[in-house]
């Protein structure tokens, strides 16, 4: 294989890596106030593209993506106060049922409005066959558009949870929730935040990768699965693992074709979760003192 | 300050308080003394709001707390230390602290905030040295310390103390005592809840003795401290062989 190659690869692999990271990290966001997995955090990712494209027909582009991310954002925190909200001390798997009844739902729901036809935003800039040039590697402006929003949304996160008061609200509750609440912290409010954060970044991930994937009403189930191995191969509530488990993941993904058939491909991931089930439940950076507190 | 009248309360489905009544006026130091499982921390989480009141009347500042949630307790004034510390072991000692102040930014702003942070440093100066430490790094004293300071950073009109003394040292626990004695002197209300009675007594003005969810003694610190039934079960003492 040559170094060009070589490096087309990567970049193949970064772009899908890093939306995958981008799911793990919206697990990780309401996993880590409420205990529960969200499996339908892969329908955000599909809402943000598939109302970004309706949006299009009528409004010019950087518009429709933000009509997009709000509605999704609307529907997160929809999710919470309806179904989540008012059930007094729910076991989490109760919780995660609900979750997977919600992601059926928004799935169905989005085969009604808007078929099985697959859809995409156009590029950003360019068009399909614009192509930058580095050093013999080619690269479409739209990966550049990708990495580039999701590695600023990674980065804002961590700002946002670390310095404004807010963010160290959603931490605490995350932390102790009983301690939030003697804090006078609004602990319901932070959870439905939660779900309003991830829900907000799975639609812009959605939007910015849509040129690139296309998008459809059942990509969520796909995005659910990837992000989920994502999520534990880093450690549950890690960012720093989600980001680096979803580079990883991306690039074996992309390397996978070249030694077994493209059918294979999406097999990689639930090898690798089952693989780190077995061998290390805790992830590349979860601690494992904390996993075993954890109920599951 | 606060007034309870024939509160009842428990877990689930078994009722653990009976009919219980006290008072708490205020710049006074109350404690609640009596054995594992009489119903004290039942007590102290339902006055924060975590049980729910089933019935009965609980007036602080003249205002039913009956179905008031915890956060909205904090507002009002009235903080409870929980047992066990339960500090942010992610979060800085200092992040822990500002967290504490949330209510007291809402109501008077930011500077008021940093003076209370100045003056929960002033009475914890371990708590500023260790300001940037992750809480779960803490001595179990320091981390009682910082749970302290956590609660005072609101600054309350009434706080709760649930087993300040829980699995410390002696020195430790002599260090926490003087704490709450300097809240006493600052004036503050203190509702203190012990198993450590002599401690408690030697600090308190009033004490209540609490036995399966029932009142069954009370009375000034020192009558409590003297009475023969209050020496024998909580005091360690064995009357017999001194007589």
């Amino acid at each position: 294989m040559s170094l060009e190659l070589l490096l087309q690869y990567i970049v193949a692999g970064l772009t899908y890596g890093i939306i995958y990271a981008i799911v793990a990290i919206g697990f990780n966001i309401i996993y880590n106030t409420t205990g529960i997995i969200n499996f339908a955090q892969g329908e955000f990712v599909m809402l943000g593209g598939m109302i970004a494209v309706s949006f299009n027909a009528f409004l010019p582009l950087p518009l429709a993506i933000l009509g997009a991310v709000i509605i999704t954002m609307i529907t997160g925190a929809l999710m919470d106060i309806i179904f989540i909200r008012w059930l007094r001390s729910p076991s989490v798997l109760r919780m995660i049922i609900i979750t997977i009844g919600l992601s059926i739902l928004i799935r169905e729901v989005a085969l009604h409005i808007w078929g099985e036809s697959v859809r995409a935003l156009p590029y950003f800039t360019g068009n399909e066959i614009t192509s930058l040039s580095f050093g013999g590697v080619r690269v479409s402006p739209q990966v550049l558009w990708t990495v580039g929003v999701c590695s600023v949304m990674v980065a804002g996160l961590s700002l946002f949870f670390r310095y404004t008061m807010v963010g160290r609200k959603m931490r605490a509750t995350s932390d102790n929730r009983n301690a939030a609440l003697l804090c006078g912290i609004s602990t319901g409010n932070m959870v439905t935040l939660s779900f309003v954060l991830s829900a907000g970044i799975g639609a812009v991930a959605g939007c910015v990768v849509s040129p690139i994937t296309y998008t459809q009403y059942n990509i969520g189930t796909g995005l659910a699965i990837k992000g989920f191995t994502v999520a534990i191969l880093g450690g549950l509530g890690s960012s720093v693992g989600a980001v680096v488990g979803g580079l990883i993941l991306g690039i074996l993904e992309s390397f996978s074709i070249w030694v077994l058939p493209a059918a294979y491909k999406d097999a990689i991931a639930i090898a690798i979760l089952l693989l780190i089930l077995f061998l290390k439940p805790s992830g590349l950076f979860g601690k494992s003192d904390v996993m075993a507190l954890k109920e599951f | 300050m606060l007034r309870i009248r024939n509160l009842e309360s428990g877990y689930g489905r078994l009722k653990v308080l009976r009919k219980l009544s006290l008072h708490v006026k205020q710049g006074e130091v109350v404690t609640i003394i009596g054995a594992n499982g009489a119903g004290k921390t039942t007590l102290l989480n339902t006055l924060a709001g975590l049980l729910r009141i089933w019935s009965g009347e609980v007036l602080f500042d003249g205002k039913d707390l009956m179905g008031i949630p915890s956060e909205k307790r904090v507002f009002m004034g009235a903080v409870l230390v929980p047992e066990g510390r339960q500090v942010f072991r992610t979060m800085s000692v200092e992040e822990n602290l500002i967290l504490g102040g949330v209510p007291l930014q809402k109501k008077e702003g930011r500077n008021a905030l940093m003076e209370e942070l100045e003056h929960v440093y002033s009475l914890f100066p371990i708590l500023r040295e260790r300001k940037d430490q992750f809480a779960g790094t803490l001595s179990g004293g320091e981390q009682q310390m910082l749970a302290i300071g956590r609660a005072l950073m609101s600054r309350p009109s009434l706080i709760m103390m649930d087993e300040p003394s829980m699995g410390l040292a002696p020195l430790i626990v002599k260090d926490i005592f003087s704490i709450i004695e300097k809240l006493r002197d600052e004036g503050k209300t203190v509702l203190l809840v012990e198993q450590n009675a002599r401690a408690a007594l030697g600090i308190a003005d009033r004490g209540y003795v609490l036995e399966t969810g029932r009142i069954i003694l009370q009375g000034d610190a020192e009558d409590l401290l003297a009475n023969r039934d209050v020496q024998r079960a909580y005091l360690g003492k064995d009357l017999d062989v001194e007589v």
